[in-house]
């Protein structure tokens, strides 16, 4: 069993994050990580393959300039290849140009199981799997915290407002998964050498058979019209714990009628 | 702007409250303002969407044991082509209605704009707001294509306020061909055990993060809510840990809540969570590390160890009568 996993390449979460002034888009400069989100995709897909006895877990990727060091950690982790979407046109693309380029990419491994995370951690529209499964005409469980394989068919404990729904569903499919679903390994020494000689299929939009008009900022049919500081709140009273601090914490419920 | 559609999820035969923040939101900014539905209740939710202000509403009529998502999507589909598009379709942040506006925006080939808080009218187009960045700095963003524009709208971003509508029109939709995508199927439902107000209803929340240590410790968050009255909530890193069920997750990629008290314990204040909560009225935090972010909004920051404080303030909240 072929599993595909989308994994999103981001600026580092820890850093400072910027817009760029003229177009409002997120700085993407400088080195480009693993979204945290999509290394619990990573992981689950590297059991699925394990249990199902055999297979290869497939990355793909979507990003303008050519980087790989985030694929390279998803690498060192397991997953056996990689398929990278870059090309310049693909600047400024947003979620439904993203989804066509993916189900391009998707197209060409053939997996029996498309995986993403229910949201990225820098665009998190949380449409973008959806769309894709929509595009492949596919269809996806999204939210799901518990995934298992049996007898080719999926069993997904699906998040709920109310709980979680058990859901079955035929394969090939799109699963969204939580964070939590699964412990990301870290990738080991190993793992990080054997990376560094694993293929990545860099593919332009082109290669990819994709309309170049439905992609990048050609195809977002959005614009950003401002950006302002919102209405701050201000930080209030601060007190120090002396073993009294829930004495005042009392005082500010009575005077908030709350108490 | 002549006609916006809401899309009105149900939960329990009757909309979602975030439903009717939006009609009440529509009401403003469109002539006509009508809702699509779906599930067993239509005609029970009927009146009260009448009540927001829909004039017609739409049924896609029950889907069994199908997700909603190809479903309602090609439903959605089917009555563009019939009825014409609307200006825009709004639709409530949850799980489904995320799925729906998805994959109608796939199947339709138009963008969506998600994680919307605010709606304007300008220019004869629609401007969505975003709060970016935890919520320091608001984005605004509009289509520049053709109609409809899809609108994933996080709850809470509007009040609800009832327009007196009559008794609407209740239309029942086709469903288009779903092909291959509805293949899923949802073979069992399982529904926690609640108690006490809902999370995002509570006029009191008392949260608790990965600073309480372990999962025991949270027992100080339900007991301290339920002596205020209202609902335990938790951050994102104890519901991955496993120590509360996800439906007490704040922020982001869970509730929004605006309560009279939101009180944070050994929280940091994370951006995804502080979009979740920044709306309550009032913030206490407690908190070891001084230069935890969530201090930055909190009108009353306690310096000081959840252990030590927690058990003393739910003592002094006993007493109080
Ligand atoms: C796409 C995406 C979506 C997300 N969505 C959400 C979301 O919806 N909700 C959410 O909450 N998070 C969300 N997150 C996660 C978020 O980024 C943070 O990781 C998370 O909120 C941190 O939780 P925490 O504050 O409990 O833990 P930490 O950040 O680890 O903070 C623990 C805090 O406890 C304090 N502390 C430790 N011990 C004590 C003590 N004894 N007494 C008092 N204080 C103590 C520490 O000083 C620290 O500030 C999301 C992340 C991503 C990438
Ligand atoms: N550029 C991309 N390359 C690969 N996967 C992506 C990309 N954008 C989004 N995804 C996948 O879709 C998920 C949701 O992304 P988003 O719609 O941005 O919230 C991500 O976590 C990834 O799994």
């Amino acid at each position: 069993m072929n599993v595909a996993v989308c994994v999103k390449q981001i600026p580092d979460p820890a850093g400072e994050l910027a817009l760029d002034p003229g177009k409002h888009t997120l700085v993407r400069e400088g080195k480009l990580i693993l979204d945290d989100s999509d290394a619990y995709g990573v992981e689950m897909a590297l059991q699925l393959v394990e249990s199902a006895g055999g297979g290869d877990v497939i990355l793909v990727s979507m990003a303008p300039h050519g980087e790989t060091s985030g694929l390279r950690t998803a690498l060192a982790m397991g997953a056996a290849r990689a398929v990278l979407a870059s090309d310049p046109l693909l600047a400024g693309s947003d979620a439904l140009g993203t989804a066509k380029v993916l189900a391009a990419a998707v197209k060409r491994v053939e997996p029996d199981l498309v995986i993403a995370a229910t949201e990225s951690t820098d665009g998190y529209t949380g449409t973008t799997p959806i769309q894709l499964a929509e595009l492949l005409g596919w269809p996806a469980v999204s939210f799901a915290k518990h995934v298992e394989i049996a007898d080719g068919t999926l069993k997904v404990q699906r998040q709920t407002e109310a709980g979680y729904d058990e859901v079955t569903c035929p394969l090939p499919a799109v699963v969204t998964v939580t964070a939590g679903v699964v412990e990301p390994r870290y990738p080991s020494f190993k793992g990080i050498m054997a990376a560094r000689s694993k293929t990545v299929e860099e593919l332009t939009v082109s290669d990819l058979g994709v309309d170049p008009a439905q992609v990048g900022e050609a195809g977002a049919r959005q614009e950003v019209v401002s950006v302002q500081p919102a209405d701050e709140r201000k930080a209030g009273e601060i007190v120090v714990d002396e073993g009294d601090a829930h004495e005042r914490v009392v005082a500010f419920l009575e005077q908030i009628k709350v108490l | 702007m002549d006609k916006i559609w809401v899309l009105a999820e149900q939960q329990e035969a009757s909309p979602l409250g975030t439903v009717l923040e939006l009609l009440s939101a529509a009401r403003g900014l469109a002539a006509a303002v009508e809702a699509v539905t779906y599930g067993t209740g239509a005609s029970a939710a009927a009146s009260v969407l009448g009540e927001y202000g829909a004039t017609k509403v739409f049924d896609a009529g029950d889907l069994g044991d199908s997700l909603p998502g190809p479903r309602v999507a090609a439903a959605i589909a089917g009555l563009v082509e019939s009825q014409g598009a609307p200006d825009a379709l709004l639709v409530a942040a949850t799980y489904d209605g995320r799925d729906i506006a998805a994959r109608l925006s796939a199947r339709i080939d138009r963008p969506v704009l998600t994680n919307v808080v605010g709606l304007e009218a300008d220019d004869g187009s629609i401007v969505s707001e975003h709060a970016i960045f935890g919520g320091a700095q608001v984005l605004r963003a509009r289509f520049t294509g053709d109609g409809p524009g899809i609108f994933v709208v996080r709850a809470k971003s509007f009040a609800a306020e009832p327009s007196g509508g009559s008794e609407p029109e209740v239309v029942p939709i086709d469903l288009p061909d779903t092909g291959a995508t509805d293949a899923a199927r949802i073979v069992e439902r399982h529904v926690e055990e609640r108690s006490g107000p809902q999370l995002d209803e509570a006029p009191v929340v008392v949260s608790g993060g990965r600073g309480l240590g372990a999962a025991e410790a949270y027992a100080m968050i339900e007991e301290l809510a339920k002596l205020l009255k209202g609902a335990p909530g938790a951050s994102r890193a104890i519901v991955d840990a496993g120590w509360v069920p996800y439906s007490h997750q704040v922020g982001q990629t869970g509730k929004t809540v605006k309560p009279t008290v939101y009180i944070a314990c050994a929280i940091s204040g994370a951006t995804q969570h502080m979009v979740g909560m920044k709306g309550s009225k009032n913030i206490i935090a407690i908190n070891k590390d001084q230069d935890a972010p969530i201090f930055s909004i909190a009108d009353l920051g306690v310096v000081g160890d959840v252990h030590k404080v927690l058990p003393k303030l739910i003592e002094a909240v006993k007493a109080h009568s």
